[in-house]
């Protein structure tokens, strides 16, 4: 810096507090030992965490078996990875034809890529839409053949992860809509279309989800008529879908009530019928305001999807528990439901990230 | 401006309301409404908070809906019908005391939006629509901006913009400087003295009585729900002739 002349007269650059504290050791001083009992509680923490973790890692990795021939060479102090290794394939596709294991692969890798699409701001609007039908038709193909010179696969051999991909994303695909339209009958003026929205909304939600799977798939045969029958997964599917739109149209309601009454009278000043106004004004409002609860409600379905275990679908948690059955690789629980979570926690973790994504996208230039 | 000038300016009837009644449930808010608005005539409505000012401008294009007596706007009278009002809707233009603008468009999105999906106009006429109008009530330079990011004033002429961009016969005005900062009124007031001076018929609510004495043809006063007094500004502000007009006036010019 250049020397001041101290005797012009310049007004002194009043210097701004800068914060007393910085670096590591004043981090922790502030945020961890502030005060007696903060400092206890860190102290015991550290001390669960010293207890906690090293067994959990020497567990997992240290102790654990990697390669081994069959269940009983795989003994020892640490997991068996070996296991998951071993049922790998039927943990993922379940008993889809071994040899067309590539299909449901690929479906895997769709869904994959049609969701990193979505993340891409560039090709929101009708591009999205038409890779998304786009997709989900090839995933139809895919899975169920018959055409194209794919062997036909019926929906029982669906199994594993694209059946929980199949079912979350159909799924969330079809509720979402559905929840939209409820939400505005909800709050419609006609009082029928009012009266239905209420009581479906108000019934689907006083109903557990396996409930609802139970009727679908034991009591609904019985009121169709004789010799007409509706694929188990696709009634499990519809189960899914109404439920989980019951529980998203509360939420779209929360964020429709939120907009100001000055916003529908300004959309209606200028000439926009109903469905203009919904879809141009007020719904891209609404849903931006209710990111978080409705990404909650995503995980939620995604994970609620498991469920469908109990009528008979193998699902994710379905293979896992069939692998599990093995002879030569019995008691590997731990190993599963580990492996099967970190599949479940990778997808959850992406949505979250997601969510938060769009929320600051959405937020941009409004504050 | 001369008498003569004004005749020859101002047209036939363009909205008319006939013994219109108006509650809101037991509160009688609008009784027995008269009123004719000629075509480019402006008229500027004043009176107490709670008269009904705001509601009869706002039963003009159906934001409220009157329970007797007739609406007529450019020919067309307001009913029930959705499709008379959306039509009447499309003529008349409305700017709100609180802007309304839509907060999740940018400006320019504000200003093409109701010309595209409404006028079914080509997304880059509507464009070049709106950057007319921008120019007009110079803010050019905020086209891609959010309304969170401009001032007040800046909003409010984004809002006069977004109306104008419809091309509407009728501006309707509800208080439109009553949620600025006064430093902000002027460039507020200017821009609708310039649309004045353009020959758009215009209907006022407003409280600033130097606007009016520039740019009204009429003067109405309102006071509980009825229409107490109306004239040229000349006369109304010179010599008032009810007592609460008077009461009025004394009221917001002493200072």
């Amino acid at each position: 810096m250049a020397e001041v002349d101290v005797t012009q007269d310049l007004p002194i650059p009043v210097e701004r507090p800068r914060p007393v504290t910085s670096g590591p050791i004043a981090w922790l001083r502030a945020n961890l030992f502030n005060s007696i009992p903060n400092t206890v509680l860190t102290l015991a923490a550290l001390y669960l965490l010293a207890v906690a973790i090293p067994p959990v890692i020497r567990w997992a990795f240290f102790d654990a078996i990697w390669h081994a021939d069959s269940g009983r060479a795989c003994r020892g102090a640490g997991a068996c990875w070996a296991f998951i290794g071993e049922k790998l394939r039927f943990i993922l596709f379940g008993r889809f034809p071994y040899e067309e294991d590539w299909r449901p692969l690929l479906v895997v890798v769709i869904f994959v890529g049609l969701i990193l699409a979505s993340c891409d701001r560039k090709l929101w609007g009708r591009r999205l839409a038409v890779l998304w039908v786009a997709g989900l038709t090839l995933v139809g193909v895919l899975m169920s053949g018959g055409i194209l010179g794919l062997t036909e696969v019926e929906t029982s051999l669906w199994n594993g992860l694209p059946l929980t991909l199949v079912l979350a994303v159909v799924g969330v695909a079809f509720a979402f809509p559905l929840a939209i339209l409820l939400a505005l009958g909800r709050r419609s003026r006609l009082p029928a279309v009012r009266a239905i929205c209420v009581g479906y909304i108000e019934l689907v939600r006083g109903v557990p989800l396996i409930t609802v799977l139970f009727m679908a798939s034991v009591m609904l045969p019985l009121f169709l008529p004789s010799g007409m029958t509706i694929d188990k997964l696709l009634r499990a599917q519809l189960a899914f879908i109404l439920f989980a739109a019951a529980y998203l149209a509360e939420i779209v309601r929360g964020g429709l009530q939120a907009i100001p009454r000055g916003q529908y009278e300004a959309a209606d000043s200028l000439g926009l019928g109903y469905w203009q106004r919904t879809r141009l004004i007020v719904l891209p409002q609404a849903l931006a305001m209710v990111i978080p609860p409705l990404v909650n409600n995503f995980i939620g379905a995604f994970k609620n999807t498991s469920l469908v275990l109990i009528i008979g679908l193998f699902d994710l948690l379905g293979t896992a528990n069939a692998a599990l059955t093995d002879a030569s690789w019995r008691g590997f629980y731990l190993e599963a439901y580990v492996f099967i979570a970190v599949v479940y926690w990778t997808f959850c973790f992406f949505m979250s990230r997601y969510s938060q994504m769009l929320e600051r996208e959405f937020s941009k230039g409004r504050r | 401006m001369t008498d003569s000038a004004a005749e020859t300016r101002i047209g036939e009837p363009i909205i008319e309301l006939r013994h219109v009644d108006k509650w809101f449930g037991d509160f009688h808010v609008l009784k027995d409404l008269n009123l004719e608005v000629k075509r480019g005539e402006r008229v500027v409505v004043c009176g107490p908070s709670g008269s009904g000012k705001s509601t009869m401008i706002r039963c003009i294009n159906r934001l409220e809906e009157h329970q007797r007596g007739q609406i007529i706007v450019a020919g067309i009278e307001l009913t029930a019908d959705v499709k008379n009002i959306e039509a009447i809707r499309r003529e008349v233009g409305m700017v709100f005391q609180q802007f309304n603008l839509f907060p999740h468009l940018t400006v320019l999105e504000n200003l093409t939006l109701a010309p595209i999906w409404v006028r079914k106009l080509p997304r880059k006429e509507a464009e070049d629509t709106a950057r007319l109008y921008l120019e007009r009530v110079r803010i050019p330079e905020q086209a891609s901006k959010y309304p969170g990011q401009l001032s007040g004033g800046q909003q409010q002429r984004v809002a006069i913009a977004r109306s104008l961009c419809m091309k509407p016969e009728i501006m309707l005005f509800d208080e439109p400087t009553s949620a600025l900062d006064p430093e902000m009124i002027k460039e507020v007031l200017d821009v609708m003295i310039e649309l004045a001076r353009e020959g758009m018929t215009m209907v006022c609510v407003t409280h600033e009585m130097g606007f009016a004495r520039t740019v009204a043809d009429t003067m109405v006063f309102m006071d509980r729900g009825e229409i107490v007094e109306r004239g040229p500004p000349t006369e109304f502000f010179a010599n008032p002739k009810s007592d609460r007009t008077k009461l009025f006036l004394g009221q917001i010019l002493s200072h």
